[in-house]
C-alpha cells in the first residue's frame, strides 16, 4: 500500500481541478462579474445618482459583492455532489477537510477574480476619487475570506438538500452578518467624501480576522461530518 | 493495529439499512473469507446497491454490525480508505475532465507514486481508451464511461474490490477486454452485483440471493446451487416493503 497524500497536496490537486473546470466552463466568474455589474447600473439608476460616498457607497459595493458570492457559493459543490466527488474523496485515504480548505481556495480565487473587474467598475460608475480604494483592499480580501470560509463550509449541506437554492442563503446570510458589519464600518470611512478616515481601521480589519479564524477552525473541525452520508 | 489477517474479509450480521420509513435491506448475515469471490444477485429494488454502498463505507447500516477487512464499520471506516476499489452507479468521474485529467486527479487522492502515469497509461491501453486519453468525459458514450470507470475503481491495486454491474453498458467486445481487470488474483476480495446468474455461479465462490423486499433469498457456496434456484429469486412476487 502507497503512503496517503499530505492534506496540502490534496487541497492542491482539488483546488487545481476546480480552477482547470472553472477555466474551461467558465460557470462562476462571468456569471459574477455580470451580475455585479448589472447591479451597479441598477443602483446608478434606481438611486439616481453618478456620485456615492460613506455608508452608501460601501453598502453598494459589499452588498453587490455578497450577492454575487452567492452565486458561486450555490454552485461550489454541484459537480462533487453529481459527479461523485463526495464519495471519491470518501473512498480514498485522504482529510475530508481538504476538500473544504481547497473548495475555500477556489471561492477566494473567484472573488478576487470577481473584484479585479467589480471594483474598477464600481470606482467608474459612482466614486469621485479612488483614495480610498487602496486602503478599501485589505477590508475585501478579509472579507472575501469570511465569505469564502463560510461558504464552503455551508455549502454542502444546502447541496445535499433538495432546496439548494433556498437553503444556502437562509443559513448563510446571518452568518454573515458580523463580517459584513466589520466591512462597511471599514469602507464607509474609507470612502467617506473628504477622503479615507482610519478611524478604528484596524478594529474592523482584527474584527475581520477573528472571523475568518473562528470560521476555518470550525470547518477544519466540522466539515468531515457534514459529508458523511 | 487491531485488525489479524485471519479476520473474515467481510463479516456481516443482522445487517439491515432503512431509507426513511423503507427498509432496503433486512437481516443480512454473511462471511466471506480473504481472498474470495462474493456474488450478489437479486432482482431490481432488492437492496444490491444498498449492500455495496455500506460495504464500501459509503453508506451506514441502520441496524445491525458489519466488518469489512477487520475494520468495524462505521466506526473504523476510515482504516478503509485507500482500500477499496468500488464501481457504483455512478462512474465518480467530473464531466469536464478528460479521461487521463479524471485518472491523474484519483491517483493523486490515493497518493500513487508518479502520480500512476504508467499504471494510467497500462489501464487506459488495456480498456482501448488510450487514443481517447485527452477527450471530456461529457463526450464519451456510455460504454466510454463505464471502461474509464472501471479503470479508476481498479487505479490503486486495492486490496476489496466493490463492483456494482461492472459490464453495464459495454458491448461484448468491450467486456471481454474489460472483465480480466476485475477477475481473481491472489489477495484479492471481490463483491460483485451482476444479473447475470450463470456468470455469477461460474466466477464466485459464495452467492448471496437477495428477494425483492430487501431479505435474504439464501448465501451459499456457488457450487450448491442450481441456477434454475438462482434464477427463480427473479421471479418473485412484489411485497410490500414496510417491515
Amino acid at each position: 500500500m502507497t503512503a496517503p497524500p499530505s492534506t496540502r497536496s490534496v487541497v492542491a490537486t482539488i483546488l487545481a481541478k476546480d480552477l482547470r473546470v472553472e477555466l474551461r466552463t467558465l460557470q462562476s466568474v462571468p456569471s459574477m462579474v455580470l451580475f455585479s455589474t448589472t447591479i451597479y447600473v441598477i443602483f446608478r439608476f434606481g438611486l439616481d445618482r453618478t456620485r456615492l460616498d460613506g455608508a452608501l457607497a460601501a453598502g453598494v459595493l459589499l452588498v453587490t459583492i455578497l450577492f454575487a458570492a452567492l452565486l458561486a457559493i450555490n454552485r461550489l459543490f454541484v459537480a462533487e455532489r453529481e459527479q461523485g466527488g463526495f464519495e471519491a474523496i470518501r473512498l480514498a485515504p485522504v482529510d475530508g477537510t481538504a476538500l473544504f480548505f481547497a473548495k475555500a481556495g477556489a471561492l477566494l480565487v473567484y472573488l478576487l477574480a470577481l473584484e479585479l473587474v467589480a471594483l474598477p467598475v464600481f470606482w467608474l460608475f459612482f466614486l469621485d476619487g479612488g483614495s480610498g480604494l487602496l486602503p478599501l483592499l485589505p477590508v475585501l480580501v478579509l472579507l472575501d475570506l469570511a465569505l469564502a470560509v463560510t461558504g464552503a463550509l455551508i455549502s454542502p449541506i444546502a447541496t445535499n438538500s433538495t432546496a439548494r437554492d433556498l437553503i444556502g442563503p437562509l443559513i448563510l446570510l446571518p452568518l454573515l452578518v458580523p463580517p459584513m458589519i466589520a466591512a462597511s464600518a471599514a469602507g464607509q470611512r474609507l470612502l467617506e467624501a473628504g477622503g479615507p478616515s482610519y478611524d478604528r481601521y484596524g478594529t474592523w480589519l482584527g474584527v475581520l480576522g477573528l472571523y475568518d479564524l473562528i470560521f476555518l477552525l470550525v470547518g477544519w473541525a466540522v466539515f468531515d461530518y457534514l459529508i458523511e452520508d | 493495529m487491531p485488525e489479524a489477517a485471519s479476520e473474515p474479509a467481510l463479516r456481516a450480521a443482522s445487517l439491515s439499512v432503512a431509507y426513511g420509513e423503507r427498509w432496503a435491506l433486512r437481516e443480512v448475515d454473511i462471511v466471506l473469507d480473504r481472498g474470495r469471490t462474493l456474488a450478489v444477485i437479486g432482482p431490481n429494488g432488492a437492496g444490491k446497491s444498498t449492500l455495496l454502498r455500506v460495504l464500501a463505507t459509503l453508506l451506514r447500516p441502520t441496524e445491525g454490525s458489519v466488518a469489512v477487512l477487520g475494520c468495524e464499520l462505521p466506526r473504523e471506516a476510515w482504516r478503509l480508505r485507500g482500500r477499496i476499489g468500488y464501481l457504483g452507479h455512478s462512474a465518480l468521474l467530473y464531466r469536464d475532465l478528460s479521461a487521463s485529467e479524471n485518472l491523474r486527479f484519483h491517483a493523486r487522492l490515493f497518493g500513487l507514486p508518479g502520480e500512476g502515469t504508467e499504471r494510467i497509461r497500462e489501464l487506459l491501453e488495456v480498456v482501448g481508451l488510450a487514443h481517447r486519453a485527452g477527450t471530456r468525459v461529457g463526450e464519451m458514450s456510455a460504454g466510454m464511461v463505464q471502461r474509464l470507470a472501471v479503470c479508476r475503481a481498479l487505479l490503486h491495486e486495492p486490496e476489496l474490490l466493490v463492483l456494482d454491474e461492472p459490464l453495464a453498458n459495454l458491448d461484448p467486445a468491450a467486456a471481454e477486454s474489460v472483465a480480466p481487470l476485475f477477475g481473481p488474483a491472489p489477495g484479492r476480495t471481490r463483491l460483485l452485483v451482476t444479473h447475470d446468474v450463470e456468470a455469477a455461479l461460474a466466477g464466485s465462490d459464495r452467492v448471496l440471493a437477495l428477494r425483492r423486499d430487501g431479505g435474504v433469498a439464501f448465501a451459499r457456496d456457488s457450487a450448491t446451487i442450481a441456477p434454475e434456484e438462482a434464477r427463480a429469486i427473479y421471479a418473485d412476487a412484489p411485497v410490500a416493503v414496510r417491515r
